[in-house]
């Protein structure tokens, strides 16, 4: 694999060089760089290379940092989704206090789709268009099957023998549809239903009235439809000078396995597909031989990208959702500078 | 601190023209900071341009903007802002052109 060496960032022992991308109109003589959307149509390259019901993995290839990282950073904190943000306590007898199973239960991922309401902002009344309520009703008692004859057949006895409910899970979380909601969702519940969010023994009981709204992950991490989305940079390995036939597997266990192949006769071949997993240790380049034979770099626009959806998105949904509302950003600061436009000639000057 | 509600406001100090001023824009982060700069950089009549977050919690940024030629800072602001959701686009036509090539692997994940 032939790389322009511009589009890499070098990695040495113990520094990494040319880290920041120069293409910028006027750095290099003679050559235009300027924004041209045709040309980075040309360049963009999207594929998606693995996919699962939960997590998502793709490249992206050819946009600049700050545009990879704005989309990462929008999946983690502003795509909107819906968690439980009120909790009404009327009985808790648990030994976990009404404050902390309140937070658990707020980081309870919920399986509706946020498109289906409204955000609801500080002081607004509670309709069924922003707002879910759920009911928690819980309470344990003996297991009146298990006695002490039944200690016989069964000396140690677990706590699903012994007790009824003596564990309060998500799965309890039930649905209470107000007005609408009944027609417009279905089935709304946790995504995952065998949470443990307080753990019961006989006497001790919960009950709850909760109430989910919609809002976004910078205001609490609670509303981060991801449980991580990141990005890492393409490996990118060059054997500058062969390496020498009897030293060739040593060379090999330098990098991540699979990143470089050694064939029969001992000849070292980079390989390309292991090499996109190499995690660049730079084991090879403590070596006084093998540091002059490679170089190690990686590829400044060839972003990998893994996102993991903990939300009711599915985990495709979440880079088309993150452009959305990047438009709409964009949207809001082109009306508010139109204004500034057409006010012009006389615009006032705001203080710091 | 902020006594409009406007997303974005020009700081004294800018010239008359516009062809150097500093914007504030209002509930933004280095999210859209970043992206705009680079883009703006892309802009050949740019002469100068760069971001600050002037305090972590505060969620403003500045935009500074200089200008080749005395052109308006403001005309080159919106040009960002439309190549910037040109870019949008583009990615996401891409991203689900992919999606429906269906060229990927699928694999189970157990929860």
């Amino acid at each position: 694999m032939d790389v322009n060496p511009r589009r890499l960032v070098g990695i040495g022992a113990e520094r990494i060089s040319n880290v920041a991308d120069s293409e910028f109109p006027g750095h290099y003589p003679n050559e235009d760089n300027s924004w041209d959307l045709e040309k980075f149509k040309r360049k963009l390259t999207v594929q998606v290379q693995r996919l699962s019901q939960r997590s998502i993995e793709f490249d992206l290839v050819g946009v600049d940092a700050s545009i990879a990282n704005a989309f990462r950073r929008i999946m983690i904190a502003e795509v909107p989704t819906l968690a439980i943000e009120h909790v009404y306590v009327f009985n808790n007898t648990t030994v976990i206090h009404d404050e902390i199973l309140a937070h658990r239960l707020g980081l309870i991922p919920l399986n509706v789709d946020p498109a289906l309401l409204d955000s609801r902002k500080d002081g607004d009344t509670p309709t069924d268009r922003n707002t879910l309520e759920f009911k928690l009703h819980l309470e344990c008692s003996q297991n009146p099957a298990f006695n002490k004859s039944s200690l016989t057949t069964n000396p140690n006895p677990s706590d699903d023998d012994l007790y009824i409910n003596h564990q309060l899970l998500s799965g309890h979380l039930q649905w209470i549809p107000v007005g609408e909601q009944s027609d417009r969702m279905t089935d709304v519940g946790p995504t995952t239903k065998d949470i443990v969010l307080a753990k019961l023994r006989p006497g001790q009981a919960v009950d709850m009235t909760l109430h989910a709204v919609k809002n976004i992950g910078s205001v609490h991490a609670k509303w981060s439809p991801v449980a991580t989305a990141t990005y890492r940079l393409h490996p990118n390995i060059i054997i500058k000078s062969p390496i020498p036939i009897e030293r060739a597997d040593e060379f090999a266990k330098c990098f991540s396995a699979g990143a470089v192949k050694v064939d029969k006769k001992g000849v070292v071949k980079i390989d390309k597909k292991g090499m996109r997993n190499d995690t660049v240790s730079r084991e090879v380049l403590r070596d006084p031989e093998f540091k002059d034979m490679v170089e190690l770099s990686r590829i400044r626009d060839w972003f990998i990208f893994s996102v993991e959806s903990e939300s009711a998105y599915k985990p495709e949904q979440l880079l088309p959702e993150a452009i959305t509302v990047m438009k709409q950003k964009i949207s809001e600061m082109r009306a508010s500078a139109m204004q500034l436009s057409q006010a012009s000639e006389d615009v006032p000057m705001a203080d710091v | 601190m902020s006594t409009t509600d406007q997303k974005i406001r020009i700081l004294k100090g800018a010239s008359a023209d516009l062809s150097a001023a500093t914007y504030q824009v209002c509930n933004e982060s280095h999210t859209m900071g970043n992206a705009l700069r680079w883009i703006l950089m892309k802009n050949p009549k740019v002469e100068f341009c760069g971001y600050s977050v002037p305090h972590p919690s505060e969620p403003n940024i500045q935009i500074r903007i200089q200008m080749y030629d005395n052109l308006s800072s403001l005309q080159a602001l919106l040009k960002a802002l439309d190549d910037l959701e040109n870019l949008c686009n583009a990615i996401g036509e891409a991203y689900s052109e992919s999606l429906q090539n269906g060229d990927f692997e699928r694999w189970d994940e157990k929860s």
